[in-house]
């Protein structure tokens, strides 16, 4: 059965933004719906794809829905696609968030036709980072991911959005730049682009040593995920950026990086990965605490988001280069689990915003009384961002720990593990005090006449809700799934 | 035998004819629109012309003075397109040249022969003089708005040219007195019959180079050699900025390939010091290109800097050539390809910014500001070929750029490569100061900008060219790596 699911699921936000560009002078309804068909209809095959998943034992290392055709015959590179555990939970959250950003961004009045034009773009190129199975395929879809986001930012965004949106390009570009070093690097010494055959290769080189084609591939991850010393792009980034922007950005793209690091650092150079273990694990734990203690000190409601996911990105990190099977698997699910719980957040600030204009913490207060609704699914989704047993935060936090206490990777895990779990204690203290001073205190006169959360909103936040409840109560519906791309990259550390 | 010799040269002879045709009939004339149609169906039968004797290719004319190649062929290819787009480009900015259009396009023709025959010749003595033929005529053209700008314009290029073609010639001298040959193949056969084993033990050889590659380097606007670049730009009419950074640079760029890898190009111990010497100048030429680019404010000059900065990418290309004197096309393929992306590319951001010009009359990036509400289509255009320019997908300008550094890559050239990407980062920078411009700032003006159809088509072509060749390069990788065949070992 061959119906290139992939490049539709891949390709109809692209054909849903030529749809948009191509009518004359549409109206903003026409936009809108058009961007809402083309992202829903790459949900349900998402969702299609899930359920046709192969999920038997002889499944297990193998890509499925795989295409492949010749691209750039001269340097052996093909259209190639193809999704296993690792991949299909992101493919599925990218396109959860994509018909998610549409609708939080049904109020748009600026430019309606453009922004949906490179919100859809957006989505299409995180989903072709997900499902490329070939470097310089996977490298396209990398860059493309750059042009949409800086249109976004600089245009629809808020406060110092061209610093923002100039950082942000510079910043991946530096990384990306090294990446395509190691891209080609690893092409003359494999000779195949094909990153299922990377997988496991035992590699030689004269050409260049390993460690340094690691951290040429890693620069690039790094960056994105983002770890401890290259975080800075992110609060600019995040607090600048238009909400649905916030969301992906959150949700999916930052992703990309732990994506990365899974498929292309671990598993096709695990023992130089075993040899620098301890460096990541380290800086993913001063990404913890550092990023928690900052988050601390943070008054803008959307500035604090933004830096909790250093800290949450750092688990993810941890998670990685605990090299332990379980903990790997944490890690995964971790950043489905943090793409839901965070895209919710930035939505809830942003509502919050839309209807105070405000985001400041200072002059915010007692907000339960005048918008219940959204007093309580900030909360929900607050909680599950501190590890509310019963949410998707909790199961994914819990795992990494669990795998990384016990790994034998390197010395000293449960050191580590033991200093990451702390960074919980200063999440839940920056959580709750949040939502206790933007929503529990004395209610504001000034805000007696805003209203809640209308019915798109509801609908689009409490989906948000429903798949953190259903992953937190049921981990097993996505760790499954992960676990059966994961085995195989845990068993090449041989732990 | 004399008759099929001509048949090989009946392009650059068809191009002459029109050339003169143009300058007649612009005598007699007063409608001067009939004019840039002669010279378009001038290129075009030279283009036609050209396709004909692509199946003779690999044979030489005149005494071996002349090669006739696919990778020559390919070169005239590109000029042609380059001059056919140019001229549909100058389409309304003739206007500027009041009774003077017919000299425009005579003149364009003319510079094209040399070019056309420049990329052919495999003779020191023919390549000087191909290149003097295409020199005099761009000294004019540059110097074509006769207002103060072009004048000084014109006069540096002529001073500054006319040394470049002394030292070249002072080269290629050395080179003759050395191997008593001017032709190329010659030149190889005497070098492989040296005793010497490195550069340093024949210094009359080591000056010959590098005086060439100063002589050349001004052709194609490497430092220290790009003095020229900004000023010229600025001052030149803005279609002939164009070709010059595209066709000459090409021309530039074919003739320095041929010269060094048919000469020099063996034993390996001479490729790999020249290819050391244009690798380090290739770090010095992007990164000043790039890092002065930033801080332009004049459109024109700011692509000037970033055509020096794309040179040193090209000579990226160069150096994997010279030290892939035993590897298979890929790596020598890759500079072609590149320049094939580039040409394109630039050439679009060029016709679009003489469409801009023609309405706006001015050069300054701040006057550029909503573009983006003013002329929406040319402004997603000037987009994209900034993308590309930038090496951002879907374009050609990213698969030219992994294509031309992964050859780099495979010859052990990593540390160039990693300057090479670090650089095309600084250029996002000035790049997309522009773009940002024309779709963030406001406008100063509501009214329209509007644009001819020939600037239309000519755009057109460049921009859909550049989108097809970023997402399916596959032929175009195949027919770049025909070009190069003959430099096969």
């Amino acid at each position: 059965m061959n119906l290139n699911l992939l490049s539709w699921i891949i390709f109809l936000p692209v054909l849903g933004l030529l749809v948009i560009a191509v009518i004359p002078r549409p109206g903003h309804k026409t936009v809108k719906w058009i961007a809402l068909a083309a992202a829903l209809a790459s949900f349900i095959l998402s969702m299609i794809m899930f359920f046709l998943f192969d999920r038997s034992a002889a499944a297990i290392g193998h890509m499925q829905f795989e295409e492949k055709i010749a691209w750039i015959p001269a340097i052996n590179s093909f259209y190639h696609l193809g999704v296993d555990g690792l991949s299909l939970p992101l493919v599925i959250l990218m396109t959860f968030l994509g018909v998610l950003s549409v609708l939080i961004s049904w109020k748009i009045q600026l430019r309606p036709k453009e922004y949906f034009v490179w919100l859809l773009l957006l989505e299409s190129s995180i989903l072709g980072v997900f499902c490329s199975l070939d470097l310089i395929l996977f490298f396209l879809f990398w860059e493309i991911e750059l042009i949409p986001m800086f249109f976004l930012i600089s245009i629809w965004g808020s406060g110092r959005k061209e610093y923002a949106a100039y950082k942000y390009l510079i910043y991946t570009l530096v990384g990306s730049a090294f990446m395509l070093a190691g891209i080609l690097c690893t092409y003359f010494i494999t000779n195949t682009l094909d990153i299922t055959q990377l997988a496991g290769m035992q590699v030689k080189s004269s050409f260049i040593p390993l460690t340094v084609l690691f951290f040429l591939l890693m620069i690039g991850f790094a960056i994105k995920l983002p770890v401890f010393p290259f975080h800075t792009w992110l609060p600019d980034a995040h607090t600048n950026a238009p909400t649905a922007v916030s969301v992906i950005l959150a949700g999916a793209l930052l992703k990309m990086g732990g994506y990365g690091m899974i498929r292309l650092c671990v598993s096709f150079l695990p023992q130089v990965a075993v040899q620098y273990a301890p460096i990541m694990v380290i800086l993913a734990i001063i990404g913890v605490l550092y990023g928690a203690a900052v988050t601390l000190r943070q008054t803008d409601l959307k500035r604090l988001i933004a830096y909790s996911s250093v800290s949450h990105m750092g688990y993810v990190l941890l998670g990685i280069f605990a090299l332990n099977q379980v903990s790997m698997t944490g890690a995964s699910l971790q950043m489905f689990s943090h793409g839901v719980i965070t895209g919710l957040l930035f939505a809830m600030v942003g509502l919050v915003y839309d209807k105070t204009h405000n985001r400041d913490l200072n002059s915010l207060s007692g907000l339960a009384r005048q918008m219940p609704v959204i007093a309580v699914v900030f909360s929900i989704a607050g909680l599950a961002s501190l590890g509310l047993p019963g949410t998707s935060g909790f199961a994914a936090e819990f795992i990494i720990f669990a795998g990384s206490f016990v790994s034998t990777a390197l010395g000293g895990m449960k050191i580590y593990t033991l200093l990451a779990v702390i960074g919980i204690v200063v999440t839940s203290g920056y959580i709750l005090w949040m939502l206790q001073r933007a929503f529990y205190g004395t209610p504001l006169n000034k805000y007696n006449g805003v209203g809640d959360a209308d019915a798109v909103e509801m609908l689009s936040t409490f989906s948000f809700v429903a798949v953190i409840m259903l992953v937190g109560i049921y981990p097993a519906v996505l760790t499954d799934v992960i676990n059966m791309g994961i085995a195989p990259i845990a068993q090449l550390i041989g732990m | 035998m004399l008759m099929d010799e001509i048949r090989y040269i009946s392009p650059e002879i068809s191009i002459l004819c029109f050339a003169l045709l143009i300058v007649l009939i612009d005598l007699f004339v007063k409608q001067k629109r009939a004019l840039p149609v002669l010279a378009f169906i001038g290129v075009v039968i030279a283009a036609v012309f050209t396709l004909l004797i692509w199946g003779n290719a690999g044979v030489t004319a005149f005494y071996k003075v002349i090669a006739i190649d696919q990778f020559g062929l390919f070169f005239k290819l590109l000029i042609l397109a380059s001059v056919a787009l140019v001229i549909l480009a100058s389409h309304r900015y003739v206007i500027k040249f009041d009774n003077f259009q017919g000299e425009y396009y005579a003149l364009l023709l003319l510079s094209a022969i040399g070019l056309m025959l420049l990329v052919s010749s495999t003779n020191l003595i023919a390549i000087y003089v191909a290149l003097e033929l295409s020199s005099i005529s761009l000294y004019v053209l540059v110097s074509f708005l006769k207002d103060k700008q072009s004048s000084e314009a014109g006069l540096k290029y002529l001073i500054l040219g006319a040394v470049a073609s002394a030292v070249l010639l002072y080269g290629m001298a050395f080179i003759f007195g050395l191997t008593g040959n001017t032709c190329l193949t010659c030149i190889a056969d005497y070098i492989k019959g040296m005793p010497a084993d490195n550069l340093l033990a024949s210094p009359i050889l080591l000056v010959g180079i590098v005086l060439l590659v100063a002589g050349f380097g001004f052709k194609i606007a490497s430092v220290p050699f790009q003095m020229w670049v900004p000023d010229v730009y600025e001052g030149a009419p803005t279609p002939i900025t164009a070709y010059l950074s595209v066709a000459s640079k090409a021309a530039g760029f074919a003739v320095i390939t041929r010269v060094f890898m048919t000469a020099f190009g063996m034993p390996s111990w001479l490729s790999s010091d020249w290819a050391m010497i244009v690798a380090v100048l290739s770090t010095i030429t992007m990164t000043v290109g790039n890092v002065i680019a930033i801080v332009q404010t004049n459109i024109k000059r700011l692509l000037g800097y970033s055509s020096i900065a794309q040179a040193g990418y090209l000579m990226v290309g160069l150096a994997a050539m010279g030290m892939a004197a035993e590897s298979d096309g890929l790596i020598r393929s890759g500079l072609i390809f590149f320049l094939l992306s580039y040409t394109l590319t630039n050439l679009g951001a060029f016709i679009a910014i003489i469409a801009i010009s023609n309405k706006i009359n001015s050069d300054q990036i701040d006057d550029y500001a909503g573009m983006g509400k003013r002329a929406p289509l040319l402004a997603i255009a000037l987009t994209l070929c900034l993308v590309s320019l930038t090496g951002l997908p879907p374009t050609a300008g990213l698969i030219a750029k992994i294509y031309i550094f992964s050859g780099a890559v495979d010859q052990g050239l990593l540390w160039l490569v990693i300057i090479a990407v670090i650089n095309s980062c600084i250029s996002a920078f000035y790049y997309f100061k522009v773009v940002k411009v024309m779709w963030l700032g406001e406008p100063v003006s509501q009214e329209k900008v509007t644009s001819s159809w020939p600037e239309w088509i000519a755009l057109g072509l460049c921009c859909i060219l550049v989108v097809i060749i970023g997402v399916v390069p596959g032929a175009f990788v195949n027919l770049t790596q025909a070009a190069v065949k003959i430099f096969g070992i």
